[in-house]
């Protein structure tokens, strides 16, 4: 074997023939998505520290007399279910597409990005009917912070949504065959949705 | 079961400028950004060195005469925050990772270039930001870790700014992460298994987990700090009825994991280099690989050990100081494996395994101080001493700094296809050995003696003392001209290295020096035992072999 050649082309039969064994171990899939998700994997760290923050905050640190953790429930109900409703949309949206229907995929996309931006529009009107600014208590800063924070990436999600959808027209890279923008798309919506329900339970219900 | 290599692209990466501007380009190629982050790392390690240089000279004497004590402690601030996010953190990440990691799984270049070139190119402007807050403002004055209140009672614009930079390195070093993780999980040539890829590799996906995990934290924590500075909110602020101690536990739920984020991936580095120099496979590969993952594990759960004097109740000193004491174990294996390598291996005594020996017995000291500062009956004596500052020297100069230099030397051959200078490089190793003692040794016995870090005047009695430190800093400043020449000079003046120097197996030695576009003129080689040196020949199987002839040809003594 001390005769073999350093140079790896000249190796490379002996090398295929054992690779192939183990060949099938790994298989190079889309490791877009594996890169989204481990990314959504960090932006649910920073809501994570966020939420153990508030969390450690009303255990130790209480409010000024006359403030409370109270909030109103019922429009933070109706925006879980229409964010809840908007991730089913979308995941039908997906399927569409998935048979090849780009138009039902494009309709229910559209129903999809609707229904995200009537959960602002009702994040607006909740803001504007609190009793309470950004700066008022800890509480009220907290409650701004993580809810804007996640408001923010409804946006983004929405305007995804948006995007996806051009790219769905007649000629568009969806259209052509390439899946990957709206599995993309789905996704992150799918994970601030998640975010969201996580979100409610802490600072709306608990 | 049909076999897919990465093959090469047909056309070579397009637009991209050849020649030496391609080391200014938008480059996506892994071996050029890795190079870009070493150069630009180290050209702010030189002005994190003339800040520490401000800093020893200040701390000549017990009185405030070479810096006002506000300049102090912007100097002081810059410093720790050059040196750790824009030196240690991109270099053992960005740069060795970056050129290395591709080659280890076989591919031919990293999961997603272009996010690749993003993460290295935040990285000067963010440093630039920071250092130009000295000029344009007031730098901040808060020490790296921006404790309020007093990051918020300090000049605002200063703090901004360094708020600023460390949310787009923060940024840097979480697309690098995911670009590590994604290219060690999901890149791997066809046929390589996850046990037998070189120890880097496990170290740069441990690491890349503590990156994504904990650095979020970290910037989320630092953009609630900027609305209390700017806004007024009152997250951490108590006079506004929040509460600062949530931040320092945000604060390290980053920063502990970040100090591994800093040594791991030298563990990594070591763990390449002790084997090709002492011919010998890597002692316990797979405890290796479990120490790494048990470490990143711990390393998320040990964070208030830095927090013992904050007022934290009793049970969480116990947790903490008891999860803390476990993070030995592994750390204790890793330490016995290298010593396990070296021992009865033919050691090549050449400046990179001089580097790597400084880095074992350095290392050691600082984990042992490290033990000790986890016992809070001991912690509450020293904590916020120099006793503090000298642990984290031993760990992360003692440590990693000795296993960048120690990889340089490795690797220099690689990239350039010359070996540096012997002579040149033994000198670096002695001046940098003692420099570094010299000046980092003393500190316990002022931290022991209660001086406190972070002060521009001392109690007279330790002025002797921190002279010696001083002429230890002075040393290693000196220590880095050697260095400077010797990576010019073997640039143009080294002895023709040939492909592969060392013998080594690893995979990026089985290609020219310096390595073409895509790593390979042909395909990518598969290495089954990256560490098989040492094995008698005939023990062999033909098919796991490969690379392993190449240390047989190279070896005369092994020829058979
Ligand atoms: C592995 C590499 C390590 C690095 C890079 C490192 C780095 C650091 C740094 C930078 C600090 C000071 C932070 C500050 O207050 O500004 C520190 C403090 C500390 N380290 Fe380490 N360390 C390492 C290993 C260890 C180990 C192995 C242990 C214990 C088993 C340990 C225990 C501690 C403790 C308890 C403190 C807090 C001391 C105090 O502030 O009172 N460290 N370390
Ligand atoms: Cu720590």
């Amino acid at each position: 074997m001390t005769s073999l050649s350093s140079n790896p082309d000249q190796r490379q039969g002996a090398l295929d023939a054992h690779g192939a064994e183990h060949a099938g171990a790994d298989h190079h899939g889309d490791y877009r998505m594996f890169g989204l998700a481990t990314f959504l994997v960090a932006d649910g760290m920073t809501f994570a520290g966020f939420f153990a923050a508030y969390l450690t905050f009303r255990a130790v640190n209480p409010l000024p007399s006359g403030s409370t953790y109270e909030l109103e429930l019922l429009l933070p109900t109706l925006n879980t279910v229409i964010l809840l409703v908007s991730s089913f949309t979308f995941h039908r949206a997906g399927a569409a597409l998935r048979q090849n229907d780009t138009d039902r995929c494009q309709r229910w996309l559209l129903i999809t990005a609707a229904l995200g931006f009537s959960f602002l529009a009702g994040q607006m009107k909740e803001y504007f009917s609190l009793p309470f600014g950004l700066t008022d208590n800890l509480f009220a800063s907290t409650f701004y912070a993580i809810t804007g924070f996640h408001g923010l990436h409804v946006t983004l999600g929405g305007l995804m949504i948006l995007i996806v959808w051009w790219q769905s027209r007649n000629g568009g890279r969806v259209r052509s065959g390439d899946h990957f923008p709206l599995e993309a798309a789905e996704l992150y919506w799918h994970f601030v949705d998640g975010i969201w329900v996580v979100l409610y339970g802490i600072l709306y219900l608990l | 079961m049909t076999l897919t290599l990465p093959s090469a692209s047909p056309t070579a990466a397009p637009l991209q400028p050849q020649g030496w501007l391609r080391y200014l380009s938008f480059s996506t190629d892994h071996k050029v950004i890795g190079l870009q982050y070493l150069v630009c790392s180290f050209i702010f390690y030189l002005v994190g060195g003339a800040l520490a240089g401000a800093i020893r000279t200040e701390l000549l004497t017990p009185i405030s005469d070479f810096l006002p004590r506000e300049t102090y402690n912007e100097v002081l601030t810059l410093h720790g925050t050059v040196m750790i996010f824009l030196w240690i953190v991109p270099v053992v990440n960005g740069a060795f990772g970056n050129y290395l990691i591709p080659f280890y799984v076989g591919a031919r270049d990293m999961a997603f270039p272009r996010l690749n070139a993003v993460a290295f190119w935040l990285i000067p402007p963010a440093g630039l930001l920071l250092i130009s807050s000295y000029f344009i403002a007031s730098a901040a004055q808060s020490g790296w870790t921006a404790y309020p209140p007093l990051s918020l009672t300090t000049p605002a614009t200063g703090q901004i700014i360094w708020i600023l930079s460390v949310l787009l390195l923060g940024g840097s070093s979480i697309f690098g992460g995911i670009n590590f993780i994604a290219t060690i999980l999901k890149l791997r040539r066809p046929g390589l298994k996850l046990m037998q890829l070189p120890m880097y590799c496990w170290a740069m996906l441990g690491t890349s987990i503590l990156v994504v995990l904990s650095t979020p934290v970290l910037a989320g924590t630092l953009v609630l700090l900027s609305f209390d500075i700017i806004a007024h909110t009152g997250f951490f602020n108590p006079a506004l009825g929040g509460n600062a101690v949530v931040y320092q536990h945000l604060f390290w739920f980053y920063s502990h994991p970040a100090v591994y984020i800093m040594v791991l991936p030298a563990f990594g580095l070591v763990s390449e280099i002790l084997p090709v120099h002492a011919r010998k496979p890597l002692f316990g590969y797979t405890t290796m690989v479990y120490s790494i993952m048990g470490i990143v594990f711990l390393g998320l759960i040990v964070w208030a050990h830095h927090m013992f004097t904050s007022g934290t109740p009793p049970w969480m000193r116990l947790f903490f100081t008891i999860a803390t004491a476990f993070i030995a174990v592994p750390t204790g294996i890793k330490f016995f494996n290298w010593l396990a390598t070296l021992w009865g291996g033919k050691i090549a005594l050449n400046s990179a395994m001089l580097f790597s020996c400084g880095f074992i017995l350095n290392f050691v000291f600082g984990g042992i101080t490290g033990v000790a500062l986890a016992q809070v009956p001991f912690d509450i004596h020293v904590h916020d001493t120099y006793f503090v500052v000298g642990h984290f020297h031993y760990i992360v100069y003692g440590g990693t700094v000795f296993v960048i230099f120690a990889s340089i030397y490795h690797w220099y051959p690689k990239v350039t296809g010359r070996l540096m200078n012997e002579p040149l490089g033994r000198l670096h190793v002695l001046l940098t050995f003692v420099g570094f003692n010299l000046c980092f040794a003393p500190q316990h016995w002022m931290g022991l003696n209660g001086m406190p870090r972070r002060v521009a005047e001392y109690d007279p009695q330790f002025e002797l003392i921190n002279q010696v430190s001083s002429v230890g800093a002075l040393l290693m400043a000196i220590s880095t001209l050697p260095f400077l020449v010797n990576v010019v000079l073997s640039a143009f003046r080294g002895e023709p290295a040939g492909d592969n120097p060392w013998n080594a197996l690893t995979p990026e030695w089985l290609t020219t020096s310096p390595p073409p576009v895509e790593n390979w003129h042909g395909e990518a080689p598969l290495v089954h035992e990256p560490y098989g040196y040492g094995v008698e020949p005939g023990a062999l199987s033909l098919a796991a072999t490969s690379g392993r002839e190449i240390w047989a040809v190279g070896d005369p003594e092994r020829k058979s």
